[in-house]
């Protein structure tokens, strides 16, 4: 048996409100790659963000072993300098700035009063050869393509002297060509003997480049799968991703008389804004009806955001193409939030933090905010029916806090979402797109939306909720919407849906392209 | 996880410029001699910073919607005010002067803040370019020359040279009757209307606690003394000067707007989540619009104002009026990354930066000195604002 290069033992990470890991373990052989996968927000990111120190130590428990000894990162650089070297999912670098100067940044050759440029580009080549890049090291970042900046990225944790290099959604944004040579790269640093942990959700690659899987679930290892001979199912990966008990996880569902199409989209075609030839919604068409909960599953980036926001006044992307009926009469929305929000559309934001609230003001002020017009008499607010109306929604959703007057900011996660729930119901709306609704929050405050959801469902509202939780779609909706890379690539009633004919959806769509 | 809004440290934390006024004020009676608190040392005060006050006011707005300023206040100041000496020293009437160059800043304002909202050139870039802009247009209008103002009208109602007090119908003897009885009329209005207030609140069925009584008139006890004080003392000297009329409606009709109106809600909202505000369907542009076309007219007012109390028009009028302004705000408690900040903390920044200069030239310190010692305050006072936020996250 090879020698254990990291054992990390009963690492548990609390943020404000949540529990983020609980009491994990990851044991990882020197020379093999190892892949964590899980769904999102299971904590595979955390876990990593704290072996490699950017939440040092002492901001959680559990001990990390790396060649036989304790660690005690306090900084990216600690871990950096013992050869644990993480790249993000995201791109960390500067676009204005040469190959060699970003993979030096911050780690520059010669001396801190002069830096030895001749080293740094004649140093940088050798490792962008190394990557298979054939780009001199002086070329700017911004001139060659997302496929050689992810392997610029490599070549910077090459250049650290990477003894375990931790790989983060690596071709999350990489066509399948540039992937494939990704992972073939992977294997050939496997054979020099470095030792590597991916995180994916793509389970093709991790079939073809795993010797070992760990699955990751809410904040929990849950089985180490061995993968000797690649030739792993990925039907096995998926149940030990998503197999929870799913009893009572889900309030019931009250009858509803499911009324007529309220909503429908056909042919929706959206643009990425900075890349107009990059399609993130390709030809999707779908409806809802009044009282019907609709679920959208897909993966992150199977463009079930861009969809909801597209179709919220565009207020993402371009489109080009596509028609919106309302109650069955086409409409279009001009390029702005509020007209979506005049036809009776509101969109309940997957980033609460960053696109739905203002954590600096209060409950009732993030509650009034999006329908403040109907508390103002020509533009002076009435601030005691303010108070009641958002009096009455923390009743109403059970949001805990002592008063109206709390700031957002000190709220958990959950109470957090209510008021985000809050402020989208006051708007009045028919039809809700809820995007990721229990995100980050946890199982009590779940069953909660879950209740409102449901209570909105009742009273003839059109729930749209995006989800990439296969048990929440499968727990609270009425018909189910499957996408990937950007095309809606199946429907199917709920009763007729199990995760495994949802999968399969996922991957047959994955595989015919 | 829940903090408990109204415990002490958090009262303490609130107040802590007025706290901090408050300790200025008693420090610089005591090392004059009292002489700070004496009836004409007031009035000065009030004169000498009427600028600061009314174009805080407007920088407040700005700094709301996420830490923006306008660095072309003073020159604006300058340039509104020359146009209006140019204008009246040609036989214009004073009414008809003052609406000019209240709409000459409207329109300087309107033509940055298109920049800014629709074109997103960064708000100190297009104000910077302003800056010089109008500065120099300010020489040209001049002709790099002082232009007197002898229109009386203009002088008494903007607050100029001798005459700048409201005048004293009542010819008390020692005491101006006028201005205390405006002044008690000021605060019994006060009185009454936040005692309405809590009687409407308790018709509709709030439910109002007796700490919250008792914060709320302690309160209104305390305003009601300072503002009785401060017209007392005021009756004592030649009244109440013209400015502090303008000055408090400026106050009043803004202190209104941020509490009570829906644009003004706007302005904080913005500044606390720009993306979340254009999402719940607000047009974040035009609200960045409004803050700077509002900060024009506002400055257009502060040129009439500093014209008026210096009885001419110079090129050089207005020269870091901008800093002031906004060195009010963030002593004010304005937060320097927007959404946060009230107009009474501009009010309280504003005094007390005008309190430390007169102070410290009542103390005979050299102006050199006096800008060190502002320099301070405003770093002390952001210190305190970034790291009670550290705090919080």
């Amino acid at each position: 048996m090879a020698k254990i290069i990291l054992e990390m033992k009963n690492i548990t990470k609390t943020f404000p409100g949540v529990k983020a890991l609980d009491n994990v373990n990851l044991k990882v052989e020197e020379g093999e790659i190892h892949a964590l996968v899980g769904e999102n927000g299971a904590g595979k990111s955390t876990l990593m963000n704290v072996l490699s120190g950017i939440y040092p130590y002492g901001t959680y428990e559990g001990d990390i072993v790396y060649n036989g000894e304790v660690c005690k990162f306090n900084t990216i650089k600690d871990s950096e300098g013992k050869g644990i070297v993480i790249i993000h999912q995201e791109l960390a670098l500067v676009p204005e700035m040469s190959i060699g100067e970003n993979m030096y940044l911050g780690n520059e050759c010669g001396k801190k009063s002069r830096i030895d440029w001749d080293t740094t580009y004649v140093e940088a080549d050798k490792y962008l050869k190394m990557v298979g890049l054939s780009e001199s090291s002086k070329v700017l970042v911004k001139e060659i393509g997302t496929g050689k900046q992810q392997l610029v990225e490599i070549a910077k944790a090459l250049a650290k002297k990477a003894k375990l290099l931790i790989l983060d959604e690596p071709t999350s944004s990489l066509n399948e060509e540039d992937s494939r040579a990704l992972l073939d790269l992977m294997l050939g640093f496997k054979k020099q003997g470095m030792t590597m942990i991916i995180i994916t959700h793509k389970l093709n690659e991790v079939s073809y480049v795993a010797d070992k899987i760990t699955v990751v679930r809410d904040g929990s290892t849950i089985e180490t799968i061995d993968n000797a001979g690649h030739d792993i199912d990925e039907d096995r990966i998926i149940k030990g991703m998503v197999g929870r008990e799913i009893t009572n996880r889900f309030p019931k569902r009250p009858h509803v008389e499911i009324g007529d199409i309220n909503m429908e989209v056909e042919h929706w075609t959206v643009h990425h804004p900075l890349y107009p030839e990059r399609k993130v919604v390709d030809d999707v068409s779908m409806y809802v009806r009044k009282g019907e909960v609709v679920g959208i599953y897909g993966l992150m980036g199977a463009g079930r955001t861009e969809l909801a926001m597209s179709i919220f006044g565009q207020s993402y992307g371009i489109l080009t193409g596509g028609t919106l009926k309302l109650d069955g009469k086409e409409v279009k929305l001009k390029k702005s939030p509020t007209d979506a929000i005049l036809h009776k559309i509101a969109y309940v934001t997957e980033d609460r933090k960053g696109n739905g609230l203002i954590l600096s003001q209060s409950i009732k002020v993030n509650t009034s905010l999006a329908n403040l017009d109907s508390l103002a008499n020509r533009t002076v607010i009435d601030k005691d029916k303010e108070y009641l109306v958002a009096e009455d929604y923390r009743e109403k959703l059970k949001i805990k806090t002592p008063s109206v007057e709390q700031l957002v900011g000190n709220l958990s996660g959950g109470n957090q979402q209510k008021v985000l729930l809050a402020k989208w119901m006051f708007a009045e709306p028919d039809i809700l797109i809820l995007d990721e609704p229990t995100r980050g929050i946890d199982v009590g405050a779940k069953y909660e939306i879950y209740c409102i959801i449901n209570d909105l469902a009742a009273a003839g509202k059109s729930v749209i909720m995006i989800s990439s939780e296969l048990p929440e779609v499968l727990g609270m909706s009425d018909r189910i919407y499957i996408m990937n890379a950007s095309k809606m690539v199946g429907e199917m009633k709920a009763s007729e849906a199990t995760q495994e004919n949802i999968m399969a959806a996922i991957l047959r769509s994955g595989r015919g392209d | 996880m829940i903090m408990k809004t109204s415990s002490f440290g958090n009262v303490l934390k609130k107040n802590m410029m007025v706290i901090a006024l408050a300790v200025v004020v008693i420090f610089f009676s005591v090392s004059t001699g009292g002489k700070i608190l004496l009836p004409q040392n007031i009035t000065s005060l009030i004169s000498q910073n009427g600028y600061v006050f009314v174009l805080a006011t407007g920088m407040l707005l700005c700094i709301l919607t996420g830490g923006n300023i306008d660095l072309a206040v003073g020159s604006v100041v300058c340039f509104a005010g020359a146009i209006g000496a140019v204008l009246m020293d040609k036989g214009f009437p004073a009414i008809l002067a003052a609406i000019v160059m209240l709409v000459m800043g409207l329109a300087i304002g309107m033509f940055q803040g298109y920049w800014i909202a629709w074109v997103s050139v960064p708000p100190f870039i297009a104000t910077l370019a302003g800056m010089y802009a109008f500065r120099g247009l300010s020489n040209v209008v001049l002709q790099g020359l002082t232009v007197g103002i002898n229109n009386t009208t203009f002088l008494n109602i903007f607050g100029g040279g001798a005459n700048c007090y409201v005048p004293d119908f009542f010819k008390g003897e020692g005491l101006n009757i006028t201005c205390m009885a405006i002044g008690i009329i000021g605060v019994a209005l006060y009185v009454i209307m936040t005692i309405r207030g809590m009687i409407v609140r308790k018709k509709r069925g709030f439910r109002i606690g007796v700490g919250d009584v008792f914060a709320t008139l302690f309160k209104m006890i305390i305003v009601s003394a300072l503002i009785l004080w401060i017209i007392y003392e005021l009756a004592q000297d030649r009244g109440i000067p013209s400015v502090l009329i303008w000055i408090a409606l400026v106050l009043l009709v803004y202190g209104y707007i941020t509490r009570n109106t829906a644009i003004g809600r706007y302005f904080y909202a913005v500044g606390g989540n720009e993306k979340a505000t254009r999402l719940s369907g607000i047009n974040t542009k035009l609200v960045y619009f409004i803050a700077y076309a509002n900060m024009g007219m506002l400055a257009g007012l502060a040129g009439i104002l500093t014209i008026a109390r210096a009885k001419s028009s110079q090129p050089t009028y207005g020269q870091g009026y901008e800093m002031d302004a906004i060195a009010a705000c963030f002593i004010g408690g304005a937060s320097a990354y927007g959404g946060v900040g009230k107009i009474t903390g501009v009010i309280i920044g504003a005094t007390l930066m005008g309190v430390i200069n007169q102070g410290m030239a009542l103390m005979d310190m050299s102006a050199n000195y006096q800008r060190a010692v502002k320099g301070v305050v405003l770093l002390v006072a952001v210190l305190i604002d970034v790291l009670s936020n550290k705090k919080q996250s």
